[in-house]
């Protein structure tokens, strides 16, 4: 693992509109091939904090960033960033899945006719590639003409795991990606994230502890806005420094 | 306090009633070495079957806390060094059961020599124990390094009743057989001491999470 992060967040601060101040001067590195987990209570601000690694609060002209966040280099806050490029380059996946009302291929064909993509094979190969990759290939090669809303929840998630992996990201947010999975489809997906990380930076957020202590390699903790802990997983639930982190991941909150 | 902070406490009471009959145990055993009570020996090897059926419970409760509560962090910490601490209190229990077979054994025979130095080292290693466990209690880490830094007197001491007992032997083979004896309870004494070392250095696991046996053989 080098030194260097994947993702460099500084002193990130983040407003919504009306000048709720939901991130408090955020630092953050986000290393390569890992995956990193933010957990933390309700309102804490792990799926703000999420959503700024794809600017995805730039869909409410108020909200407002301060800060940097550099993706290899470049600082991604700034605004000349190509958001469609971005968002391509770090793709999401929600807690619900979200398959778009079209057949599975087409689901994961979309971002690739998006970004220009047009020779048929070429799509095709991409799609079964992506498809291989997310772990659901088996599953739906005698049903690609099907409907989406025609698989299961577990295999719709990782459906839209496969749209975001078709374009080639270098980097996926996980948004409480397994909390509306039963155990097996959440085994699932997190076997995945291991086998993903290979390739692919992965942030994750989850109200799982058990989760984010299975499946991640470096943790962060927040709370009212701010990061009171960072560390590797294992220290993280082992022997953590800060009190107030102990008392959350044993559930003695407040 | 929440359920599980409850089951916490449990567990923390269950290791001071071990560690309670080992103590008792250690006392007993050398009480009735060096007052030639068969009687009190006799109870000794007896009541290890209590120290053995709570050395299980602990094992079963810890296993249960892990299984059901997903223990994290502290409670980690102090659930996995409840399960360590209690197989060296068992073992204890187990050396204390060996120093009354021993005494039974003596007892059938004359007075080799007045026991001096195996009191000496009984106290030093009851207080050890006693220590240990008030370290693992209190979370204090400067007691059990304390405990920590008596062991070398302890050794020291065993090989001075060795060396003693050795001269005895050479002067007397009569006495070998005897002389044999009262070595191997010297050194189920310093076996003991040895596990009050291990609760200690579990202590400081359990409050800073280092793990700092074998610290001299590892890089």
């Amino acid at each position: 693992m080098s030194d260097q992060p994947e993702i460099a967040v500084t002193n990130l601060n983040f407003y919504y509109a009306g000048n709720v101040h939901a991130l408090k001067n955020i630092n953050l590195p986000i290393r390569k091939n890992a995956i990193t987990a933010l957990i933390g209570p309700s309102g804490c601000g792990k799926t703000t904090l999420l959503r700024c690694f794809n600017r995805m609060h730039d869909l409410y002209p108020k909200n407002r960033y301060e800060g940097e966040i550099h993706f290899q280099g470049k600082n991604i806050l700034a605004p000349d960033t190509d958001l469609i490029d971005l968002r391509s380059r770090i793709g999401m996946v929600f807690q619900k899945p979200t398959p778009f009302p079209m057949s599975v291929f087409d689901n994961v064909a979309y971002g690739l006719k998006l970004k220009g993509v047009k020779k048929r094979s070429d799509i095709s190969e991409k799609v079964e590639k992506a498809l291989h990759h997310a772990a659901l290939w088996n599953e739906v090669k005698d049903k690609l003409n099907s409907s989406a809303y025609d698989l299961s929840g577990g295999q719709q998630q990782r459906l839209v795991i496969a749209r975001a992996l078709a374009v080639n990201p270098e980097a996926l947010l996980f948004d409480e990606p397994t909390s509306a999975l039963d155990p097996i489809s959440t085994a699932k997906i997190e076997e995945l994230t291991q086998t993903l990380k290979k390739e692919i930076t992965i942030i994750v957020v989850t109200h799982n502890m058990q989760q984010a202590a299975r499946i991640s390699d470096w943790t962060g903790f927040l709370m009212l806005g701010e990061m009171i802990e960072f560390d590797e997983t294992q220290k993280m639930f082992t022997t953590p420094s800060v009190k107030l982190t102990e008392d959350y991941i044993t559930g003695r909150f407040g | 306090m929440t359920v599980f902070d409850d089951e916490l406490t449990h567990l923390k009471e269950l290791i001071l009633r071990i560690g309670a009959g080992v103590e008792l145990a250690i006392r007993n055993s050398i009480e009735a070495l060096v007052e030639r009570n068969d009687e009190l020996a006799g109870s000794v090897i007896a009541d290890d079957a209590k120290i053995n059926a709570l050395d299980i419970e602990i094992d079963e409760e810890a296993i249960k806390m892990i299984a059901l509560r997903q223990p994290t962090a502290g409670d980690l910490r102090l659930i996995t060094t409840a399960m360590k601490i209690t197989t060296d209190l068992e073992r204890m229990g187990d050396q204390a059961v060996s120093i009354s077979r021993r005494a039974i054994e003596l007892n059938r025979e004359p007075v080799l020599k007045p026991y001096i130095d195996i009191p000496k080292m009984t106290a030093i290693v009851q207080k050890m124990t006693r220590d240990a466990l008030d370290a693992f209690v209190r979370k204090d880490m400067a007691l059990a390094m304390d405990v920590i830094s008596r062991d070398e007197e302890v050794d020291r001491l065993k090989h001075l009743i060795l060396d003693e007992l050795a001269l005895f032997m050479a002067k007397d083979p009569s006495a070998i057989a005897r002389g044999m004896k009262v070595s191997f309870v010297a050194s189920s004494l310093e076996r003991i001491a040895d596990h009050a070392t291990n609760i200690a250095e579990m202590v400081i696991f359990l409050v800073e999470g280092k793990i700092i046996r074998h610290m001299d053989t590892r890089r």
